[in-house]
């Protein structure tokens, strides 16, 4: 088994009705909770606030991140999985996808060779 | 940890509720657009995170950090809350007055100062009642919309049309209020005119209809919990709705079709709520008040009371029916009557008491004024006359469960 960092990207902010925003969250813990179940997570991961700031070389310090809004991470998971072709299977099903955001399926770089 | 059902949705009344009597009643939306936040953040966190131990406690504190940050960054630019409005200019005294204005005790009767404002006479009987399950339940527009059956563009004006209407009242209304007895029998109105939108609505649905019966009985409970509240009135509309909602259950049957009070699998009823509303009843016997739903329940309890349809009461049903058309007349309540006449005293007589409804034009959509002609002509075997009355009330139904009902109806004529 293989390490993946799913990073959750983009999506437009949800504006349903409160039943919405529960089926919504629903699903998403439905999703985790499968990919759980198979033994495919090493971490949940957290969730990311929006704001944040961005550092430069000479303490340059600004107000960021400066990545667009449909290009943002929300969050992130660590997922184990057989291979990379794996990992991005298991992305199937992810409500992400339905206020059009993507996830982004990164390898941890193996060490110790 | 899983959610309850409409978790989310109760908790937007009470979230809004809580926010505009820290903001006024004048900053409704920007309540609003807090709490719309606050679920935003849970579902962020809580989908990483799992949810936590109390998910609503989490959601009411989620929704006061954020209304103190609203506050801080906004108090220059914005009035808020009349009352409160000294205490949030200063930071020292901002924390601490808005921690305490979410203190349970003091949010208490957030929701009822709320059902009482949204219940303005200012407002058509309609728009008070969408938006009570626009803000108090939190029904979105497309739900409420559902709810009504009609056009999602025509409830977002009329409801926005509401909401405007509240924002501009210059402070939510406080159960203390002169007016107070008058706004309540409005309240009562609404929560009635909810109650029966989803008992005799037209909405397809029937977990829709089951929905809205369910949230009518919830607030009407509400009203029995502060003693301002808490009047005979108060009791015997939660006695009415209760007996009534006892009944959901038997209203389909195991094939989902439509079952009338009198083919009704009573064993289906629920026991319990019976026996609430027949408690919630005697409460409400005190006083020299006799209101409609006084008598709306004592009928309930009427027909709640007999175990087989042939053990029902029709005099005394029939006696509460011309209580009933004394205190508020209308048709509906005429062909009711009527109905329960032909039970008493014969599909002839039934015929004649619904000739004489005096505004029987008020009832020419109404599907089941036709299905009830046409089943006491049936009574009387006058096979033709109650083809084509069934007809007429399968050409009226409202959706599929209606028209199922009707054609059958209809194949039942020898």
């Amino acid at each position: 088994m293989n390490d993946y960092l799913f990073l959750y990207r983009g999506g437009q902010r949800p504006t349903g009705s409160p039943e919405q925003m529960q089926n919504s969250m629903q699903k998403w813990m439905a999703w985790m909770k499968e990919l759980g179940d198979k033994g495919h997570i090493r971490d949940m991961g957290h969730p990311l606030e929006q704001s944040g700031k961005v550092v430069k070389a000479h303490k340059t310090v600004t107000d960021g991140p400066f990545a667009e809004a449909k290009d943002l991470i929300g969050g992130y998971t660590l997922v184990q999985a057989k291979d990379l072709a794996q990992a991005a299977d298991l992305t199937a099903g992810c409500p992400i996808f339905d206020v059009g955001g993507f996830v982004e399926v990164r390898p941890i770089m193996k060490t110790g060779m | 940890m899983e959610l309850g059902d409409h978790l989310f949705r109760r908790e937007a009344g009470r979230m809004v509720a809580a926010l505009t009597r820290v903001f006024g009643i004048h900053n409704l939306a920007l309540a609003e657009d807090v709490v719309q936040d606050a679920f935003c953040r849970a579902l962020e966190v809580w989908k990483f995170r799992g949810i936590p131990e109390n998910p609503s406690a989490w959601l009411m504190a989620t929704a006061k950090h954020r209304a103190i940050d609203v506050l801080r960054r906004e108090r220059t630019a914005r009035t808020f809350a009349p009352e409160v409005g000294r205490l949030l200019e200063s930071e020292w005294t901002l924390v601490p007055a808005v921690e305490e204005l979410f203190e349970p005790v003091a949010m208490k009767d957030d929701l009822l100062r709320m059902m009482f404002s949204c219940c303005n006479p200012r407002l058509a009987e309609q728009a008070q009642v969408a938006l009570v399950l626009h803000i108090l339940c939190g029904f979105g527009i497309s739900e409420v919309a559902a709810a009504f059956l009609d056009s999602a563009a025509a409830t977002q004006k009329r409801i926005s049309r509401a909401k405007k209407a509240l924002a501009s009242s210059k402070r939510l209304f406080d159960l203390g209020d002169a007016d107070f007895s008058r706004r309540l029998s409005a309240v009562h109105r609404a929560l009635y005119l909810l109650f029966n939108e989803g008992y005799h609505g037209a909405s397809s649905e029937s977990a829709m209809q089951v929905d809205l019966c369910r949230e009518a009985l919830r607030l009407a409970s509400l009203l029995l919990e502060h003693p301002n509240t808490a009047t005979p009135a108060s009791y015997a509309l939660a006695a009415l709705m209760s007996l009534h909602a006892a009944r959901l259950p038997a209203r389909l049957n195991a094939a989902g079709q439509l079952q009338t009070l009198f083919d009704q699998d009573r064993s289906q009823w629920d026991g319990k709520l019976i026996a609430e509303g027949q408690r919630l009843l005697e409460l409400s016997a005190t006083g020299p008040e006799v209101t409609e739903y006084h008598v709306e329940g004592a009928i309930a309890a009427a027909h709640a009371r007999a175990a087989r349809m042939e053990t029902t009461n029709w005099a005394q049903i029939v006696a509460l029916y011309d209580k009933l058309a004394a205190i508020r007349p209308s048709p509906i309540v005429a062909l009711n009557r009527a109905i329960a006449v032909a039970q008493k005293e014969g599909p002839e007589r039934g015929l004649e008491e619904l000739a004489a409804i005096p505004s029987r034009d008020r009832l020419a959509r109404y599907p089941f004024y036709f299905a009830a002609l046409g089943e006491l002509e049936l009574g009387c075997g006058h096979y033709e006359l109650a083809r084509q009355h069934f007809s007429e009330a399968l050409e009226r139904a409202r959706n599929a469960m209606e028209r199922e009902f009707f054609a059958r109806q209809l194949r039942s004529i020898p």
